[in-house]
């Protein structure tokens, strides 16, 4: 466990933890424990752990790390922050794999709220009910938050519904469009420009930015779309 | 107690030290382009993390409704106060009433109007930094207006007798030599676009905002990468190349995660230089190690401590 781990600097106050090199659960799963363990026993003059897909990036403030305990003469500072990684990776050789949250996302498909539905049907030579009973019957992972504030980058899509992205993107998605680009899919947390095939919108916010933490998902959640309808949405709203 | 904007000037915004430990959920870090005007503008009014005005190429004029205390720092936009020149990079108390106007920087491009106890707007995250794309934190999330009236609190002179020799932190030219570290795939550019991108002079066009510098030259960077990268960390001063071949430096509004291969970051120490050009700038770039930048960014701040301990 954690011995492929292999480190590289990011720049001079940045360094990345890289876990491998595609997309995996497994490698995820890593990636999420290491944060956990990061967080709780960051070292002096750490800022802050960012995950990603197949890495963690670690920021750190390099003045504090050099007047840090953790600073021995005979190693640069990178070497030293790496050192501590090493020792914290093998005080864990022990794996636990994490309970994840269920998160359900309430989704109108379709009509004004997904315009972009009947291409992806007819694009698949499927009913835009097949879409919808693809789309909802899959169980997501978010495997990173990114682009923007509360964007969650999903895993899991159905290669069968699978999408190019547009030609042109719009000028303006609305906050909560659900889209499928390539192989991936989500829902933009505010009005934005985007490629994305827009299926359908949820009332949901995604976005929080007066809670800690700020966004409705996070890395590690698994996810599920529930299709509503025009009702359940004004209930929701 | 409030500062009016008369005139918004091409592009203000509130901004401190940045929105740091949000990176996880996607929040970026923002905060001031120039760190070190922004820092030195912080000291002279003895305080630490103030909101202060940022003001791009074309400066804003302002109403004090309050007596305080300011200090311009950054580029020289030939600021007049109630009619005088306005002295930079020292502590100016301000009667109610006065009105400052800044014009047009003629180098440099970032200005910082610094204030005592800085402008109160509301904490976001933890940070007073102006997030335009999600329209949050600064003023209403976004660029200053015509009629915008900032709260801040009054203020009485302490100790205003004292100046510093801008010079001795910073330098502003339109003709840069930027100090970078190789990025995380320098190894897999070709050899020639290696050599290239250290030889070239190029030129910063008109796509330079805060989310980032778009760069030109009539060289292609390329790279021997079959597949597309996978979305990972990037951060302030990486410089990217998207297929164009033509490098983007990603700045203060840069996005948390990016995909493009990165052929190089800017130092720490070097990014304040960096976000003083205006566009068709000519920048050339040097390699050093990874502890070399370290040390010159250690070096830079403990010139920071030391101004601090003395105007104290």
């Amino acid at each position: 466990m954690f011995k492929h781990i292999t480190f590289k600097p990011l720049n001079d106050c940045a360094l990345l933890v890289v876990f491998g090199d595609s997309i995996s659960i497994t490698t995820h799963q890593e990636i999420q424990q290491f944060h956990k363990i990061i967080e709780q026993q960051p070292f002096q003059g750490m800022i802050e752990a960012v995950p990603s897909y197949t890495s963690i990036c670690i920021y750190y403030d390099i003045v504090k790390v050099s007047n840090s305990p953790l600073r021995k003469h005979s190693l640069s500072i990178y070497e030293c922050i790496v050192t501590y990684l090493q020792k914290l990776l093998q005080k864990n050789e022990q794996f636990y794999v994490q309970t994840s949250r269920l998160i359900e996302i309430p989704v109108i498909y379709g009509g004004q709220f997904g315009p972009d539905l009947p291409f992806v049907a007819e694009y698949h030579q499927l009913s835009e009910e097949e879409i919808i009973e693809r789309h909802t019957a899959q169980e997501y992972i978010v495997y990173m938050l990114g682009f923007a504030p509360g964007f969650a980058f999903l895993g899991g899509l159905d290669e069968t519904i699978a999408t190019p992205r547009k030609e042109v993107p719009r000028l303006a998605i609305p906050t909560g469009s659900v889209g499928i680009g390539g192989q991936q899919t989500g829902v933009y947390p505010f009005e934005t420009p985007g490629g994305w095939q827009i299926i359908g919108r949820t009332p949901q916010a995604l976005f929080l930015p007066d809670k800690y933490p700020p966004t409705y998902l996070q890395a590690g959640d698994r996810v599920r779309f529930k299709a509503i309808s025009e009702q359940q949405w004004r209930d929701f709203k | 107690m409030t500062i009016t904007v008369i005139k918004p000037g091409l592009f203000s915004t509130v901004q401190d030290n940045g929105r740091y430990a949000s990176q996880q959920y996607g929040i970026i870090v923002s905060g001031a382009m120039d760190m070190l005007s922004y820092r030195i503008g912080q000291l002279l009014l003895q305080q630490e993390n103030g909101a202060a005005i940022e003001i791009t190429v074309v400066g804003p004029t302002l109403r004090f409704d309050v007596d305080t205390v300011i200090a311009i720092t950054g580029a020289n936009f030939s600021p007049i106060l109630n009619g005088q020149p306005c002295p930079m990079w020292r502590p100016v108390p301000i009667k109610a009433g006065s009105i400052l106007k800044c014009a047009t920087a003629q180098v440099g491009a970032r200005g910082y109007i610094a204030v005592k106890h800085g402008i109160q707007v509301p904490l976001v995250l933890e940070s007073r930094s102006t997030y335009l794309r999600a329209k949050l934190g600064g003023f209403n999330g976004r660029a200053l207006q015509k009629g915008d009236v900032l709260p801040i609190t009054s203020s009485n002179i302490v100790k205003s007798n004292y100046f510093i020799h801008s010079e001795d932190f910073i330098s502003f030219s339109n003709d840069v030599m930027i100090r970078v570290t190789v990025g995380t795939e320098w190894a897999s550019f070709t050899e020639e676009s290696k050599q290239l991108f250290l030889l070239t002079p190029f030129q910063l066009s008109k796509d330079a905002d805060r989310m980032g510098y778009r760069l030109q030259s009539d060289i292609c960077l390329t790279h021997s990468l079959q597949k597309d990268l996978i979305s990972e960390a990037v951060t302030f001063g990486t410089i990217q190349v998207p297929p164009s071949g033509q490098p983007i430096i990603l700045m203060a509004d840069r996005q948390t995660t990016g995909g493009y291969p990165k052929i190089a970051q800017v130092i720490q120490a070097d990014l304040p230089k960096l976000a003083q050009l205006q566009p068709m700038a000519t920048i050339r770039f040097t390699v050093i190690s990874l502890e070399q930048a370290q040390e010159i960014y250690i070096k830079q701040q403990q010139q920071l401590a030391l101004l601090k301990f003395t105007l104290h």
